[in-house]
């Protein structure tokens, strides 16, 4: 199923409002879902025949920037029967005080692999898995303050007393 | 933030009188480098496998926030170290592709990129096959494997100038032609391994300890292998056959004939320890085949001449039109991807993601390592295959 199919599929079963918008420039088009809606629109593509997107390629999250205050999730996913690819995003407004994170559903119910990812994500970018099991840091490490993929993240200058930078 | 327990809390948070908690690395052998695997463990039996990671972490993605993708190439290199060529490959035809002059690299620059990177590949496969070896209490393969891997190191060090790090495949180019002679020495090179592949098929794969050691060992499903986004060996291991080189059909690889091996469970289950080591020595023989192909044609009709500029093609400045990409090829250990973000203003891209193999190749451990012994578990991290560097990047 193509792009524009899936895409019909989506607003079929959940409504226009489960498209938030379409980025097509660029060589690999994107659908950006409503965040609420995007544990179940991964369901449905997953176990739908005629998209059967079983494997999850990538998750990333992104900070968009200090003048958007936008916060996002990109995922990769990818169909092994019909060798087809897809880019789903989430994309949020928040405000960057790292004691409130801006909060997405997890979806590592759908994918077992989004578990892990979702740890790097929530490591680095500082963003938030509703429903993640085991959302802990994964590379950085426990006691690590602040979130270093985000933009205006500041490098530690020393870590327990001893200088890192 | 954290309303309820994590399950690291649940698990770890009581333990019957029986159970012991045993930390496994991170300077243990047998963890391939500073991986850490706390185990609660009952008696021998592994009941819980709790891998921690980022030991080695150098912060890949925030240094890229920074860094030009021509300066980008030297960090890639640094992740899957075994496996530079074959990272730098799949990173620049990313650039590339974002850029559109995918189709204009020279064939003979491609060819020559397939040529080092499945040289890299049975460098990559050799430790794999050979560290394996030591895992299981085998010695001599070890040695074996390192032998025969010099001599790519020689080769690959003789074209590049390094001898595991090596910045060789550049955006639009490579960083210099092959070496006068290479072809040839390429060759012999593939003359000498291939009775040695023998050779080491009759020490380790059908030795009979090691077999007993590893078949029926550490039985991965085929649906759970997907579901925690395993790709390369350990899917095919599995049994699926799905290799990037022909799902996607990139560089000169329609081109090229070989055949993808599976695990087919000749000496337990299907998706067991020994399918996914002789999925491996079976790619080896496959990179093999692929190599004499390159050369074929490298020492035919695309021959070097005098006046051939492997940067003839080199972009002047690399500044991709706004868009996001993800690139994905075939590592040695499976699905390498990048994805981009670039703004179009700027050489530094706002954000590249690395999806690393061995990352989430690791991510199915403790569900591989369920209620086995703890000696199995060290069968089954071998059979992983991973790559601490990139798992942590």
């Amino acid at each position: 199923m193509d792009f524009i199919g899936i895409k019909n599929l989506l607003t079929a079963k959940y409504g226009a409002e489960v498209v938030v918008s379409e980025q097509l420039a660029g060589l690999q088009p994107a659908l950006v879902i409503e965040p609420n809606l995007i544990e179940k629109v991964c369901f449905e593509l997953r176990d739908n025949e005629l998209t059967y997107f079983d494997f999850l390629s990538c998750l990333t999250g992104v900070d968009y920037g200090t003048e958007e205050n936008k916060f996002g999730v990109v995922y990769h996913l990818a169909s092994i029967p019909f060798k087809s690819q897809l880019t789903l995003k989430v994309i949020k407004q928040h405000d960057r005080s790292s004691d409130k994170l801006p909060i997405f559903k997890s979806i590592s119910s759908v994918w077992k692999t989004a578990e892990w990812h979702e740890r790097e994500a929530y490591d680095l970018t500082g963003i938030f898995f509703e429903g993640n099991p085991d959302l802990r840091r994964i590379l950085l490490p426990d006691d690590w303050e602040g979130y270093p993929l985000r933009k205006d993240y500041v490098a530690a200058e020393e870590y327990k007393g001893i200088k890192i930078s | 933030m954290l309303a309820a327990k994590t399950r690291y809390e649940q698990l770890t948070g009581h333990l019957e009188p029986e159970e012991m908690i045993i930390n496994m690395g991170p300077q243990h052998p047998s963890t391939h480098g500073v991986l850490r695997l706390e185990l609660i463990t009952d008696g021998e039996i592994v009941k819980e496998v709790i891998p921690h990671m980022g030991y080695l972490h150098r912060c890949f993605e925030k240094h890229c926030e920074s860094l030009s993708y021509q300066q980008i190439i030297p960090f890639v290199d640094r992740m899957d170290y075994l496996a530079s060529m074959n990272n730098d490959h799949a990173f620049v035809m990313g650039v590339e592709r974002m850029l559109g002059i995918d189709k204009d690299i020279p064939r003979r620059v491609e060819y020559i990129r397939v040529l080092v990177c499945e040289l890299n590949r049975i460098g990559s496969h050799l430790i794999a096959i050979g560290t394996y070896g030591i895992d299981i209490g085998a010695f001599t393969p070890f040695l074996w494997c390192f032998r025969d891997r010099e001599h790519i190191m020689n080769m690959l060090e003789w074209a590049s100038g390094s001898r595991m790090l090596y910045n060789y495949i550049w955006v639009g180019g490579l960083f210099y032609d092959l070496p006068v002679g290479f072809e040839e020495r390429c060759k012999e090179f593939i003359d000498y391994f291939k009775p040695k592949l023998k050779e080491l098929n009759e020490l380790l794969t059908d030795n009979q300890i090691f077999i007993n050691r590893t078949a029926g060992v550490g039985v991965l499903p085929l649906d759970v292998a997907i579901d925690y986004g395993c790709s390369g060996p350990m899917l095919r291991g599995s049994g699926l056959k799905w290799d990037l080189r022909r799902v996607d059909e990139y560089s000169v690889y329609p081109e090229l004939e070989f055949e993808i091996p599976i695990g087919k469970g000749e000496m337990g289950k299907a998706g067991d320890c020994w399918d996914r080591y002789k999925v491996r020595v079976d790619e080896v023989v496959q990179s093999v085949k692929i190599i004499e192909q390159c050369l074929e044609r490298l020492q035919k009709e695309l021959k070097r001449t005098p006046e051939f500029d492997p940067r003839a093609k080199l972009p002047k400045k690399i500044i991709p039109k706004e868009q996001d990409f993800y690139i994905r090829a075939e590592n040695p250990k499976g699905e390498l991807g990048y994805y981009f973000i670039t703004d179009g203003k700027t050489e530094i891209p706002k954000r590249v993601k690395a999806r690393a193999p061995s990352f989430n190749n690791l991510s199915v451990l403790p569900e591989l390592a369920r209620g086995v012994l703890i000696a199995d578990l060290v069968a089954i991290l071998g059979s992983i295959d991973i790559v601490l560097g990139e798992v942590d990047r």
